[in-house]
């Protein structure tokens, strides 16, 4: 049977009576934002009904003067930023937006997305401060709050940030506003040497520079550190951040001030434009063997140094040789690749069997019918 | 005492030791209450279980026994978050307190949870810092401000408990162990348990994140005619683009109850005082320091002081954190309220605390987080005086009710507890209150973890039979169900 596809409701009730009906009669709904990371986690049969949140694109709310904002899910990340930017603010979420910049709040939300701005301002996780979910029995609750400060009940916004629209369908998040920097100035530095690059990544992480992002990369045989300050004076700490790079052995040390496509690029390279991207989550000191396992899959690699957070990108047949060479107790998990390898392997990789067992019974409380995106996520939840 | 008790006592006795358990009313007086003591509650026994085994076996043996528990830290919650449960058992982890790894190189530090909250920075100064710092940080343990996902003064710039929360392994009230990681694939469990109050299971390993320490800090005083002008100047703060490490507002009462504990020089004659402290590379501070000077003065400021040593500064932050206990001179007692408002709302509120302060004929201080706009206004009451304390009560739930109304919280930093949680309905509809009981179910279908917390009525968890279905990896025999 072929996919419906629902016109995309503009109402919160509309979302939450398609999930209700759906719930009901036992149809499965695929879940989507603009679409620009449906190839992520376990390839799903044809589910029977596909929801779009893409007319949910109102920007409710933007308090510049308390830094918060209030978005409909489907509102492109990409707009909202503009309007935040009239104001000298920013969604600190910096993840590659797709085609045509399409990527969604929601979308972005939903998988935990993000970029560089992490190091400093955390993942979407840590950006919402209050959402208001659809749930597969036709309730519409709301969590958090539109204040940055607040520990009244729990906090769903975690919960349902990263999960991938199994939980429900987010109709809308409250989240927490940062000033853009008045400027930037980016130092970086390169060694064919992973043990170099290592040194040069924990000798800025453990400098009190207060970068705005801190980046590792792995491109043909060389990596590179990439530390971003914002601020007046961003030129004279990248300064000192440069001398830290030449420091710890690292060459070709520059500084520039014209620094945005650099930045583009490492956001690019979370991407993998039909091979397979694996996300790698180990303990920072051990950033040379993980460049390493890169490297001998034929991978290039962007990430967090600081947070010991990457992501290679490869040819889907070395994904086995990567996760064989990656040091004991790293994660990963296959966030995008062709279809048949997600079938092949288990995308997301056995996750701690406690952790599991709850993850299950969550699923169960907030989705008894089994309707939002089936089989898609950890252990095919 | 529920039957069955002294069975239950014996087991805990074997698991932890005799001298371990008390269960003599005399003996349990001093965990009757936590930090919020007109909540009083004597539990059928205390434990204080050594290590993380012990505890889980604890929990296993409530659970066998089909008896309540609650989770305690140092006892220093403002919520009555670790008031014990009456026919219950207090899980007292006091005996928790080894610090278990630190490594600066990957910013992390592993914790039993009664480590107390300032010990982790004092381990890993001076290169780095661990920047959640409630007002108790002396006292209060990391393993209940993991309950809480506490904040504290510096929290506008650095965020919360549940920023800086890596890993946990925690206990469930099945007595079964889940080990929780930040970057595991799946949902975020570690993020829904962070202040999750104590109701979801008990942490018996913290990962915490540190970062590097601040290489400059620079602390402002200034004092101003009243708080809207101070609150003008925060706005004109915000505003410039500058985030400071902390923002502090003290209102004249509690400046003169304040001054008077510590005489630290604060004039008296001023309406409000504001400190405001910046953090950061050496060259950011001294640029932004001249500007928010200059934002100050053009809001008003009678006069801006910065502190130019070490000494000056702790002066003015130990007056600051005096106000508290300073009240004692305004008042016998006080309630603290701890609601959270749209900054840009700030003097509209206090506008309004002024009314109902004057319509009940009570003093009310305030000493807040102007950041973050978290108030912490304190309702001063003669408990001597009769109908005061009713009085006091009341005008402390329309402050909170004031905050609602405005956009904000009934709670910030405290936690709802047992104090909050009939101000729950104000803030949440039946459906928001009812997701929130799906995640407590997910977790405790028992009900057996802290009951009695959060929810504003008691609510049991149904059954979720939910139909099967079979996933094609399943069929195709690559992944099963566990």
């Amino acid at each position: 049977m072929a996919t419906a596809i629902q016109p995309a409701p503009d109402t919160f009730e509309a979302v939450a009576a398609t999930l209700a009906a759906a719930g009901a009669e036992g149809r499965s709904v695929r879940i989507c934002g603009a679409g620009t990371k449906v190839g992520w986690g376990f390839p799903t049969p044809q589910a029977d009904l596909e929801l779009h949140t893409t007319n949910l694109n109102r920007i409710l709310e933007h308090n510049a003067g308390d830094l918060t904002a209030v978005l409909e899910a489907g509102v492109p990340l990409a707009q909202a930023q503009l309007r935040f930017a009239s104001a000298g603010q920013m969604l600190a979420l910096d993840p590659a937006l797709g085609p045509d910049s399409a990527a969604t709040v929601g979308g972005v939300i939903a998988t935990g997305d993000c970029g560089p701005l992490r190091h400093r301002y955390g993942a979407p996780r840590d950006l919402v401060v209050g959402t208001t979910v659809a749930l597969s029995d036709g309730t519409i609750a709301r969590s958090g709050g539109k204040v940055i400060k607040n520990v009244a009940g729990y906090d769903l916004g975690k919960l349902f940030a990263g999960s991938f629209g199994t939980l429900g369908v987010i109709l809308s998040v409250s989240v927490r506003l940062h000033p853009v920097p008045v400027a930037t100035a980016t130092a970086l530095g390169s060694s064919a040497d992973p043990e170099v690059v290592g040194a040069a990544s924990r000798a800025l992480a453990a400098a009190p520079l207060e970068f705005e992002s801190l980046d590792v990369s792995w491109r043909a045989g060389r990596g590179a550190i990439l530390a971003r300050s914002g601020g007046a004076e961003s030129t004279r700490r990248s300064a000192r951040a440069a001398a830290l790079m030449r420091g710890a052995g690292l060459e070709q040390v520059d500084v520039t001030s014209d620094d945005e496509e650099l930045w583009e690029r490492q956001r690019a390279g979370q991407r993998c434009q039909g091979r397979a991207l694996v996300r790698v989550a180990a303990a920072p000191s051990r950033l040379p063997a993980v460049l390493r396992a890169a490297a001998a899959g034929a991978g290039t690699l962007v990430g967090r140094a600081a947070l010991g957070s990457s992501f290679v990108a490869l040819d889907p047949d070395a994904v086995a040789v990567l996760r064989r060479r990656l040091p004991a107790g790293t994660r990963s998990l296959v966030l995008d690749a062709p279809a048949q390898t997600r079938s092949q392997l288990d995308p997301w990789g056995a996750p701690d069997g406690g952790a599991l067992a709850l993850m299950r019974s969550v699923k169960a409380r907030f989705d008894p019918a089994g309707a939002c995106n089936p089989g898609l996520f950890v252990g095919g939840i | 005492m529920p039957s069955g008790t002294p069975e239950l006592i014996s087991r805990l006795q074997e698991i932890c030791g005799d001298e371990h358990v008390l269960s003599h009313p005399h003996d349990l007086a001093t965990y009757r209450s936590d930090g919020l003591a007109h909540y009083r509650q004597t539990p059928v026994a205390a434990v204080l279980p050594g290590t993380a085994e012990e505890v889980q076996h604890v929990v296993r043996a409530c659970f066998e026994a089909g008896v309540p528990w609650v989770a305690r830290g140092s006892g220093t919650g403002l919520s009555g978050g670790a008031l014990p449960v009456a026919d219950g058992v207090l899980v007292v982890l006091a005996r928790l307190r080894r610090i278990l790894s630190i490594d600066l190189d990957d910013g992390q530090v592993i914790v039993e949870p009664g480590v107390t909250n300032l010990s982790v920075s004092r381990a890993v100064s001076p290169t780095h810092f661990y920047p959640p710092d409630p007002s108790s940080q002396i006292v209060c343990s990391i393993g209940g401000n993991v309950a809480e996902n506490s904040g504290g003064a510096h929290c506008f710039k650095y965020g919360f408990t549940t920023n800086y929360v890596t890993g946990l392994e925690v206990v469930l009230s099945d007595g079964t162990v889940a080990q929780l990681h930040r970057d595991d694939p799946g949902y975020d469990l570690l993020g829904a348990f962070v202040g999750s109050e104590g109701t979801l299971g008990v942490a018996t390993r913290i990962a915490l994140r540190v970062i590097p320490a601040p290489e400059s800090i620079r602390t402002m005083l200034a004092f101003f005619e009243d708080t809207g002008a101070a609150g003008d100047a925060v706005s004109a703060i915000v505003n410039a683009g500058i985030v400071p490490g902390a923002i502090e507002m003290m209102d004249r009462l509690s400046i003169q109850a304040a001054e008077q504990a510590t005489g630290a020089g604060y004039r008296l004659d001023a309406g409000a005082a504001l400190i405001v402290e910046l953090d950061g590379p050496h060259e950011e501070c001294t640029v932004r320091l001249e500007h928010l000077m200059e934002l100050c003065s053009q809001s008003g400021a009678l006069d801006v002081r910065v502190a130019l040593t070490g000494a000056e500064r702790d002066l003015i932050w130990r007056t600051r954190k005096a106000a508290f206990a300073a009240m004692g001179r305004v008042a016998p007692a006080y309630y603290v309220q701890d609601g959270v408002i749209p900054r840009t709302r700030l003097s509209e509120v206090l506008r309004r605390i002024d009314e109902l302060a004057g319509e009940y004929q009570l003093q009310v201080a305030n000493v807040f987080h102007a950041g973050d706009g978290n108030l912490h206004p304190l309702v001063c009451y003669d408990s001597a005086r009769a109908g005061e304390p009713e009085r006091a009560e009341e005008l402390a739930g329309l402050i909170v009710k004031a905050c609602v109304d405005a956009g904000g919280s009934i709670t910030g930093e405290h936690g709802v507890g047992v104090d909050k949680k009939a101000y729950m309905p104000s803030m949440f509809s039946e459906a928001d209150l009812e997701a929130f009981q799906r995640l407590r179910c997910a977790f405790d279908p028992h009900g057996l973890a802290n009951p009695g917390k959060v929810m504003p009525t008691p609510r049991l968890c149904g059954e979720v039979p939910g139909p099967y279905r079979e996933h094609p990896l399943e069929r195709a025999g690559v992944a099963e169900r566990f």
